[in-house]
């Protein structure tokens, strides 16, 4: 990369070339800037529309309010809160051991055939429109749990959607640990299933931590698929066979409809699920320098 | 020896089970949306009205090639000018390209309902847009920067060095280094992410309910409230009135992806076998 930058290569040009250079250099820096001007025009414009409904409902009765109902002007999203992480929680549980496990089959156990079948299935899963496993999940998952929207159909669903996610960044870092790990277990008397699990599994931690953080954002940020197994009723939690509303679904559902501090309320959830979201950011960048060291 | 055997045994039925619950899930997924939906693709839903007698999806699938042209116009030049930046231009190491790949992340993980959101406060709005197809390409474009602009870089960092010192002791200045010899080896990698960005838009619901509206007849203007084949799914599965259409519609859908990821797999393919 220092030599790409040795300035000898843009001299001996002629005036006219050293003006476009010019230009196209700082044209380059404008779009390389885009990406900054976004992050921070996205948090302006909800932190200015958020921020004031929160204060004007206050904070703990915002985050710890156990009702939400926008008719009586009572915001609390509490329930919306605990909906989300629970979900989260639900398709973590389902999706983490059958990610991993599959994971562990592409980079270690399967043939080559079989690699070549499996992978663009995954990649295939990974590509299917949050709608369609929404419909899906609204014509086969609901019927077959309990009749109508609960926690358990919203897990099931987005435990299927972060298994691609899971899959294929914990595959490479399986793929990235040296192959003289396995030949040393191998050596030792290790099993080959031995030598995956205790061996190679544990040397590509952060890898597969870091796959699933990225199917955390995932599961916590996915409204369609969710609005439409999960029932959607705005109360506390009451159980995995019972409905649920997640901070995600509670803003498409009533946006549409709102207004003045109902609306704002709603941007103000956005701001919740905006923060979570930064948090598990941290979390990813935090394995991934782990990974580095 | 024997303790040794039983666990090698369980742990090999754990992935072998759970390789078959995934192949299953998606196989599950696909076959049960074809069988139900293949026939019921008639002629009928590409017929170029929408009503309510029927429900036709030609409307929502020219919207939909039209905001993904739309929105790849507006972000694609973008992100691979600023993967130029980053690569070519900017010093190794330097604050900017190490702020600028921080935001970019922080964009690929906000949640798409968020992108909604702000695209009705800022571009429907604040920029007095209206429910438009323009306003809702701006929210994808802001939403697959970050893709392009990743594997952009990519694709560049992956040309070899010695072609640009060629370039450059062929006297050639940076600009014409970038253009002529520089991008042209980067184009399949940034086509494969153009790809990927192509699959995202096409999904995507939430970002474009309040941002491109939910109009259900084929856009006539960049100002024309414009719903895509996903957002049109979803409204008519919200109706609850069209079942054997909707399932259609995601036949269609499906295909799409199906379609799309071919396309990225056979690229794959032609960067892996040239490096």
């Amino acid at each position: 990369m220092q030599k790409r930058n040795s300035a000898a290569a843009a001299r001996g040009a002629g005036g006219k070339t050293k003006l476009s250079e010019g230009a196209a250099r700082i044209l380059f820096l404008a779009a390389a800037c885009v990406s900054i001007l976004a992050v921070l025009l996205i948090t302006v414009f909800l932190l200015v529309n958020g921020v004031p409904a929160m204060a004007e409902i206050g904070v703990f009765k915002f985050l710890l309010g156990t009702t939400w109902r926008p008719g009586n002007d009572i915001y609390g999203i509490l329930p919306m809160i605990l909906g989300s992480v629970y979900v989260t929680a639900g398709a973590l549980v389902l999706g983490v051991p059958v990610g991993i496990f599959t994971a562990a089959f592409l980079s270690r156990f399967a043939s080559k055939k079989m690699v070549r079948t499996l992978r663009p299935a995954v990649q295939l899963l990974a590509g299917i429109p949050s709608v369609v496993y929404g419909f899906f999940g609204l014509v086969v998952v609901v019927p077959l749990t309990t009749g109508r929207g609960s926690m358990l159909a919203a897990c099931i669903i987005l435990g299927i959607m972060i298994l691609p996610t899971i899959i294929s960044v914990s595959e490479s870092a399986l793929n990235a640990v040296d192959q003289s790990y396995y030949e040393g277990a191998l050596a030792l008397g290790a099993t080959h299933e031995r030598a995956v699990f205790t061996v190679l599994l544990p040397a590509a931690k952060s890898g597969v931590l870091a796959g699933v953080v990225l199917g955390v954002g995932r599961a916590i940020g996915e409204a369609m698929a969710v609005i439409m197994v999960a029932g959607n009723q705005a109360r506390m939690p009451e159980g995995l066979l019972k409905g649920i509303r997640t901070l995600t679904t509670n803003i498409v559902m009533e946006m549409g409809y709102s207004a003045d501090l109902h609306r704002e309320a709603l941007i103000a959830t956005a701001v919740v699920l905006f923060v979570f979201i930064l948090l598990i950011n941290l979390l990813f960048s935090l394995t991934k320098r782990r990974k580095k060291a | 020896m024997k303790r040794a055997k039983i666990s090698a045994f369980i742990l090999r039925a754990c992935v072998y089970l759970a390789a078959a619950l995934t192949a299953g899930a998606l196989l599950f997924i696909v076959g049960y949306i074809l069988i139900k939906g293949v026939p019921n693709l008639t002629w009928s839903l590409f017929a170029w009205r929408y009503n309510s007698v029927n429900v036709s999806l030609l409307p929502a699938l020219l919207n939909t090639v039209l905001m993904t042209a739309l929105a790849l116009v507006i972000s694609v030049p973008l992100g691979v000018f600023a993967a130029i930046y980053l690569v070519e231009y900017a010093r190794r190491g330097s604050r900017l390209v190490r702020i600028v790949r921080m935001n970019a992340e922080t964009l690929s993980g906000i949640p798409s309902i968020v992108y909604g959101l702000f695209g009705m406060l800022f571009f429907v709005n604040t920029l007095k847009l209206g429910l438009s197809m323009l306003s809702g390409a701006l929210t994808l474009s802001i939403m697959i920067l970050p893709l392009i602009l990743r594997t952009a870089e990519e694709a560049l960092l992956s040309v070899p060095d010695s072609y640009r010192e060629g370039s450059f002791g062929l006297g050639a200045g940076r600009l014409r280094t970038v253009f002529r010899v520089v991008l042209p080896g980067a184009v399949p990698g940034i086509l494969a992410g153009v790809i990927l960005g192509v699959g995202r838009i096409v999904g995507e619901t939430a970002a474009l309910l309040y941002t491109a509206g939910t109009s259900s007849e084929t856009v006539s203007g960049l100002f024309d409230s414009a719903r895509t084949l996903s957002v049109h799914m979803y409204a008519l599965s919200q109706e609850g009135l069209y079942l054997d259409q909707t399932y259609a519609t995601a036949v269609v859908l499906l295909l799409i992806v199906i379609l799309i990821n071919a396309a990225s797999g056979a690229l794959a393919k032609r960067v892996g076998k040239r490096s």
